[in-house]
């Protein structure tokens, strides 16, 4: 069973649709990357997943329940356009609030704070949190009582470098012991790093839904050699000449790494001096710009 | 709902706001029910400005007696009393939104009418607290009073202070509920109190000055939230604006009953208007 299923689900305001007709799953025990520009429609999709704004049209499904359900909520935990606390509580008294709320104990709360590392500061008032703490806590929040799905919007805004890590790291533990998350962002380092697959949407729409090696493409091969005919000749006998072209000055193979010490012999023993061979691989970002791109002038 | 109440009452009864706002309540009605009534019925010993007369001082001594405690605990209602409990629920609702902490607690778990149900059931517990502490209180101011001036000590009947709990009990409910309202139609405390407080406070005064001029307009005035509260307080008892001794809101424009039913019936209006609107409407801040 996937864990999210939506189906044409669409919010319009007025005239605008600022979700159109997504489809897209996230399977159990996955990262999924939910990747967009600002005011793609990002937001809006996860706050229709918790039922917290209502679809014009089209249907979705969390954990087996309609969006918003109270039995899917308890096995929910979300973070959606950033953290909301009580100012004048503690980091602690506001996890107690929401304990109370969701019905877990004060044990459940202070596993949250370690896990988020913030154990020490969780006396102080949530007025005085920076904003990277603010961040920590909501994600704290979003995992009392080891919920089933994550939905974190944005989870590492705020936080400095080494928060940023310690927040993918914690994703991926979090997946490896089974639970799922659905994650947006438009850090595109941190999703090709965490994500098993990605959703790429803009302007409301969905443009694809795939693994991320998927969606960075198959890797290549760069190669400087001098003189360029000679060496590209070479290339063209043995990769073949639908796999060669000549980009910058340069030799691109639509071949991997493995193929780059057969290659160098052949062009030195052909008398091509060879001045550089490295493999290229296409980012996420390359990918998502060209996509993105082609979304908005298509 | 138990566990959404158990969680609003650890909020709101460690949020500052509220202890302000009932502190404040708490020292206005001991300040207006006691402090000054007694100053004023000293100075006809020339220790303070402006002496009664005889009659008055009489009626001034009357109403500090524990005897009229139920009375002095709603008369401050209709006008300031209603106006704190009013900001208490406008800001207990309203700041949910600029928080963000209604779209964290309604992504908890519990349903939204459960959730909001359990901040309005810590509010009526807030608020029986409150009542009871002001009686309390009264009783209390009363019967120093009576000992220092060596009156003999009547306390209340229990049908009476039951009346006067009720009543206060009531008439702050409608206010608490109209602040619920407003702070969950503006999504937030500043214009909600802004509004509540400019309606109770001055429309519905100016309304009634100008129904004293236009005839027709007596029919509307006569059903508003603020007449229906002070009409309930002058039925118990307490004196009423135009009163030398009276307090601002207090009337007997419509009988008891009517104020009773018509408390209710705004009291069950606003709640219904909010859960509605808070169950239906799409969550964006």
């Amino acid at each position: 069973m996937n864990i999210v299923e939506t189906h044409e689900l669409t919010k319009r305001y007025g005239d605008l649709a600022a979700v159109d007709h997504v489809s897209l799953t996230v399977r159990r025990g996955e990262v999924y990357g939910f990747l967009g520009p600002n005011g793609a429609g990002k937001t809006t999709t996860l706050r229709m997943l918790l039922g917290l704004v209502r679809a014009t049209s089209g249907r979705a499904t969390v954990l087996g329940q309609p969006p918003g359900a109270p039995t899917g909520l308890a096995r929910i935990g979300a973070l959606v356009e950033g953290p909301g606390f009580y100012p004048y509580l503690s980091g602690r008294a506001n996890l107690r609030v929401l304990a109370r709320y969701g019905r877990h104990d004060d044990v459940a709360v202070e596993a949250a704070l370690e896990l988020v590392d913030l154990t020490d500061r969780a006396s102080d008032r949530y007025k005085s949190y920076s904003l990277g703490m603010k961040q920590r806590l909501g994600v704290a929040a979003a995992l009392l009582g080891q919920p089933d799905l994550l939905i974190l919007d944005e989870p590492t805004n705020g936080l400095d470098p080494a928060g940023m890590a310690d927040m993918r790291d914690l994703i991926r533990t979090l997946a490896d012991h089974g639970q799922t998350v659905l994650l947006s962002s438009h850090l595109l380092g941190e999703v090709q790093q965490i994500c098993d697959r990605v959703g790429v949407i803009s302007a409301g729409r969905l443009l694809t839904e795939s693994t991320v090696a998927e969606l960075r493409g198959e890797a290549s091969l760069l190669i400087r050699a001098d003189p360029l005919p000679a060496a590209r000749s070479v290339a063209e006998r043995i990769v073949g000449s639908a796999q060669v072209s000549t980009v910058d000055g340069m030799l691109r193979l639509a071949t991997g790494g493995e193929r780059a010490a057969e290659l160098t012999r052949a062009l030195v023993l052909a008398d091509v001096a060879v001045l550089e061979v490295r493999p290229e691989e296409r980012t996420l970002e390359d990918a998502f710009f060209e996509m993105t791109h082609e979304g908005a002038t298509s | 709902m138990i566990a959404s109440l158990r969680a609003e009452l650890m909020r709101l009864g460690r949020w500052p706001t509220t202890w302000v706002l009932g502190g404040t309540w708490l020292l206005l009605n001991l300040t207006f029910g006691y402090v000054f009534n007694y100053l004023s019925y000293r100075s006809a010993d020339g220790t303070t400005v402006g002496p009664p007369t005889g009659a008055t001082k009489q009626i001034l001594l009357q109403e500090m007696m524990p005897a009229n405690a139920p009375v002095t605990l709603v008369q401050g209602l209709p006008m300031f009393g209603g106006a704190l409990v009013l900001i208490l629920g406008a800001v207990a609702v309203g700041s949910g939104y600029g928080w963000g902490t209604w779209k964290t607690v309604f992504t908890t778990g519990p349903r939204r009418i459960t959730g909001m149900g359990g901040t309005l059931g810590a509010l009526g517990v807030i608020l029986v607290g409150l009542v009871a502490a002001t009686f309390v209180l009264d009783l209390a101011a009363s019967y120093t009073v009576a000992a220092v001036e060596s009156q003999s000590v009547t306390w209340p009947g229990f049908v009476d202070s039951v009346q006067g709990l009720g009543a206060a009990l009531l008439i702050c409910g409608m206010w608490l509920a109209a602040g619920v309202l407003l702070g969950t139609l503006t999504r937030g405390p500043a214009l909600a109190v802004g509004l509540g407080l400019v309606w109770s406070l001055v429309v519905e005064n100016l309304l009634r000055g100008v129904a004293n001029m236009l005839g027709p307009l007596e029919a509307v005035t006569d059903v508003l939230p603020g007449t229906a509260a002070g009409s309930l307080a002058g039925a118990l008892g307490a004196l009423t604006q135009g009163d030398p001794n009276g307090t601002p809101g207090v009337t007997t424009t419509i009988t008891g009953t009517a104020a009773v039913a018509l408390l209710g019936a705004y009291l069950i209006a606003f709640l219904v208007a909010s859960l509605t609107l808070t169950a239906r409407r799409d969550v964006t801040s």
